[in-house]
């Protein structure tokens, strides 16, 4: 009865509880996450960056069973870089979002991640994607991980055709920073990319300067 | 921190559902949708009013078990009937809340409901009060409950203000419910709404497609 029993997280699965989105505006796309590693009651890291290159011009932000959701990424990245070989230039991101969702479909009763793929290509311009349990769909913006479910309501509200780049990238930070505030498993602090034509842009929002609402 | 109960658990029709209640200037604002539904696909009534009157100027909404809800209720309106007679005034909005909170704790193994409590009274203006599922009792400016209620959480922590004009409150209420009935499956139909402050209270009814309409729609 006295004895010291093992902590409990070392048992439990580490999963990235979260809160990712993605949005596209005319020219490109804002990918945001926060930094919360759970495995059960315990954060095992704070400041995980969850928006893992696929590519130069394509990103992806992880979502469910944090090793299910960094193999998966790993996968697609050294298969993106084999097809880009083969034919001699950047890879499209539906190219991406399709290699993602073969290996969630063929795998959905073993995996339980979902990754929204996200990027810039010369023919598409910004694209959003998301791949969960194997759908594939582009929509103009998606929202993902647990911390998702607390601001369908306001990305629902607030979204509009026709942002500016600095407006999605605001849109972005509110949204993480509510659900971040009401979801345990999401937390830390905010990382936004931001992919263009021109390149890719990498920011780091530490948690007190992230937004703050009436009750804070 | 609450249980979530599941909809397998509630036996019976269940108002999975969205409720809320907001302070603004002068008084409280107090909405529901007006779904009841018994497991997941089949919507018992369309039109069921969640925002049940326990004294002149208090309001309760339900959420939970539509039985243990009507049956709480009920004796809660007796109680304070009874508790107003004898004060000779009517009840503080903190009474009726903790009249609701003890028939809640005290049954809390049996029980599967929540509620929020809004009204005025003369001592404290509007308040706010929300009840839940264990029997916790707490007192906030704005306050979501029900289903749909987690899809709202961030709207809600964004486009809250304190002292609101009523128009403004309304408005916040009614985009907060259409936001809510728009995810949640299991919310849905009209919008109630009633508004309650010193000098009296008002029912507005939103049917579904006087909603507000947001981008995807």
């Amino acid at each position: 009865m006295l004895e010291e029993a093992a902590p409990e997280w070392l048992s439990e699965e580490v999963k990235t509880g979260t809160t990712i989105i993605g949005i596209e505006y005319d020219g490109g796309v804002v990918l945001g996450s926060d930094s919360r590693v759970s495995a059960g009651e315990t954060v095992v890291n704070r400041v995980m960056n969850k928006l893992s290159p696929l590519h130069d011009k394509i990103y992806c932000a992880l979502s469910g069973s944090a090793a299910d959701a960094q193999t998966m990424a790993e996968i697609v990245n050294y298969q993106l870089d084999v097809h880009s070989i083969e034919i001699g230039e950047d890879p499209q991101v539906r190219s991406a979002a399709t290699l993602v969702r073969n290996i969630s479909y063929k795998y959905r009763e073993e995996l339980s991640a979902h990754l929204i793929v996200a990027g810039w290509d010369r023919r598409n311009g910004g694209q959003v994607f998301a791949t969960m349990k194997g759908l594939l769909t582009r929509q103009p913006f998606a929202v993902g991980g647990s911390g998702s479910s607390y601001v369908y309501g306001f990305v629902d509200a607030e979204y509009r055709r026709g942002m500016s780049k600095q407006e999605c990238q605001q849109f972005v930070v509110n949204t993480l920073s509510l659900a971040m505030n009401r979801d345990g498993s999401s937390g830390g602090v905010a990382y936004i990319v931001t992919i263009d034509e021109h390149g890719t842009e990498e920011k780091v929002i530490l948690g007190n300067q992230l937004p703050t609402f009436f009750d804070q | 921190m609450e249980k979530h109960c599941t909809e397998s658990r509630v036996k019976g029709v269940s108002t999975g559902t969205t409720i809320l209640a907001a302070v603004f200037d002068g008084g409280v604002v107090i909405g529901s949708d007006s779904r009841a539904s018994m497991g997941e696909e089949y919507v018992s009534s369309k039109t069921i009013n969640k925002v049940i009157q326990v004294h002149d100027r208090i309001f309760c909404c339900i959420a939970g078990s539509l039985a243990d809800a009507q049956a709480i209720t009920k004796a809660a309106k007796f109680h304070l009937s009874f508790h107003s007679v004898q004060m000779e005034s009517p009840p503080r909005v903190m009474a009726a809340a903790s009249v609701l909170k003890d028939l809640c704790y005290k049954n809390r193994e049996e029980l599967q409901a929540g509620f929020i409590t809004a009204g005025w009274d003369k001592k404290n203006g509007p308040q706010v009060y929300v009840v839940a599922l264990g029997g916790m009792l707490i007192n906030q400016l704005v306050t979501i409950a029900g289903s749909g209620s987690t899809y709202i959480y961030g709207y809600i922590d964004a486009k809250y203000k304190p002292n609101m004009t009523k128009e403004e409150c309304l408005q916040f209420a009614t985009n907060a419910l259409a936001l809510a009935m728009g995810r949640d499956n299991v919310s849905g139909g009209v919008a109630h709404l009633v508004v309650v402050t010193e000098k009296g209270v008002e029912h507005v009814v939103v049917p579904g497609d006087k909603l507000p309409k947001f981008h995807d729609e």
